[in-house]
């Protein structure tokens, strides 16, 4: 068992480290872009909110394949890019960036409105009540999704595959169309599980930690 | 109102999908019903039946299901092409696909099989056999059985006229794109350690890739390149050929005798001038030249 992956381990690793390096990338993208989009679409006014209302609902409801393969040739064609590492990590940060907006959103939202206006009577500005009292209350609502958008983010980066990306799953494909065999497939899975089970494990610990009372 | 805008949008979809003629999925069998009488006689005028001496279990038992299932390209030109024009799988491996299935006196049903699905399908049964620009080798012996070999191609590189590639010692640093599973794929990794490899499932998509700029060529067997030369133009082949790739059908272990049939099939066409026809009608428009049938 497991032979032909002990025998290409270094082209299994490098993999890993693909799916991993997408992963980060992306998830950082994300996690920047819905910030923006959602303060977006809960402060913002006329078009700006409409404008995000429009990249939430055209991401979220469009294939993720069919993103990549649009990415993968518009950044090759125009001349921006032409490694598909990086047309996936475009691809995957945007996608995921429409879910974590709406995470985002739901988060400011959870937070009474009448904070924001005891703070302000307060003396605050309207910046230090966003960024003292709004949140981080509103970041303990978040984590749990957050986190949640995280594992299927790790999952997602498999997609980068049909765009030939050399990550964990193409990598793990081509020695298994090379020795015919099953387990390749195998190892390919402990390895998504060994970062989505850390990741599960690292939501659950920040979960604890802020699970102080309202 | 936006739900019911999204509604239509789906239901324009779904409209859109049904109208669309079937797509090549990756195992979407071509169903080859109306078509299949066209081309048995196209077939047969080319070659004319082979009669053939074999019996034994595994002939049988394909002859009684009445079709005989081959494991054949859709994207590949001069070998398994599923012409968008006519429908038909058109091609050496097509055509050798139908004379199999015409000496047994049944019809041929065509499955696409990209690289890496060749030896699964053979081992899960899906096919009866592969034929789909299959090179024999030694590690692939130990899973199936192969056939004569009915073609002998080369590997070559395809590129964008005007590339500064001219050879396979060109290829450092240079992204180079093939296919999964394929033995392009481990002849570049071996002869070409210093390119950058983007493997993609068919043969159009790494063309595409190469059109698009992804990469800086494409390498495999020269007669799929050819193909993939016409299909993207501005596009010409260089470097001449590196490897030699011999071709074979691919059969599940412990089927002799459907083995010997398909042998014996080749062996026919070889006597009786089918193989040259068929050379000379796939082979040549690309190549120029008509080969000696290699067995």
């Amino acid at each position: 068992m497991f032979e032909p992956v002990f025998a290409n381990f270094d082209f299994f690793v490098d993999g890993y480290v693909t799916t991993i390096v997408l992963f980060v990338s992306a998830f950082i993208g994300a996690v920047i872009l819905g910030t923006l989009f959602a303060a977006l679409r809960v402060w913002g006014t006329g078009p700006l909110r409409s404008i995000a209302t429009a990249y939430v609902e055209f991401f979220r409801n469009t294939p993720l394949l069919v993103q990549l393969f649009f990415y993968a040739t518009f950044l090759a064609q125009t001349g921006l890019t032409r490694n598909p590492v990086q047309a996936a990590i475009v691809g995957l940060a945007v996608y995921t960036g429409a879910f974590v907006t709406e995470v985002v959103r739901s988060g400011i939202l959870s937070v009474d409105a009448r904070q924001l206006e005891s703070a302000r009577s307060l003396g605050l500005s309207q910046l230090q009540a966003l960024r003292y009292v709004v949140l981080p209350q509103a970041v303990r609502t978040v984590i749990p999704p957050l986190g949640n958008l995280s594992i299927a983010l790790v999952k997602n980066t498999a997609v980068a595959s049909a765009i030939a990306a050399p990550e964990l799953l193409q990598q793990g494909g081509v020695i298994a169309s090379r020795t015919f065999r099953l387990d390749p497939y195998v190892a390919v899975i402990i390895g998504y599980l060994s970062l989505t089970l850390t990741l599960a494990f690292i939501t659950s610990r920040l979960e604890r930690r802020l699970a102080f009372s309202r | 109102m936006t739900k019911r805008l999204l509604m239509i949008l789906a239901l324009f979809a779904l409209v859109l999908a049904a109208c669309q003629p079937a797509a090549n999925g990756a195992s979407a069998p071509a169903s080859d019903e109306e078509s299949a009488g066209a081309s048995e006689s196209q077939a047969a005028e080319s070659i004319g039946p082979v009669v053939v001496d074999v019996t034994g279990p595994n002939v049988d038992a394909i002859i009684a299901s009445g079709t005989l299932r081959c494991g054949v390209k859709f994207d590949v030109r001069a070998f398994g092409f599923n012409n968008p024009e006519t429908g038909e799988i058109e091609g050496l491996d097509a055509d050798l696909c139908r004379a199999i299935a015409q000496s047994m006196g049944i019809e041929p049903e065509f499955i696409e099989a990209v690289s890496a699905n060749r030896i699964p399908f053979l081992q899960e049964d899906t096919v009866d056999v592969v034929i789909s620009t299959m090179t024999v080798n030694e590690e692939r012996k130990l899973e199936i059985d192969f056939s004569h070999v009915y073609f002998v191609a080369g590997q070559s590189l395809l590129v964008k006229d005007g590339s500064d590639i001219a050879s396979i010692d060109d290829l450092a640093g240079k992204v180079v794109c093939s296919v999964e599973g394929s033995t392009s794929e481990t002849n570049i990794r071996e002869m070409a350690p210093e390119a950058e490899l983007l493997l993609f499932k068919t043969y159009t998509e790494a063309g595409q890739a190469l059109a698009d700029g992804r990469c800086d060529t494409v390498s495999t067997d020269n007669t799929i390149l050819f193909g993939l030369a016409e299909q993207f133009g501005g596009t010409g082949l260089v470097g001449g050929e590196f490897t030699e790739e011999p071709l074979g059908i691919g059969i599940k272990k412990d089927r002799e005798d459907l083995v010997a049939y398909v042998d014996a099939v080749l062996e026919g066409l070889k006597e009786n001038g089918g193989l040259k026809a068929l050379y000379e009608k796939w082979i040549e428009p690309f190549t120029g030249e008509v080969p000696e049938p290699p067995f």
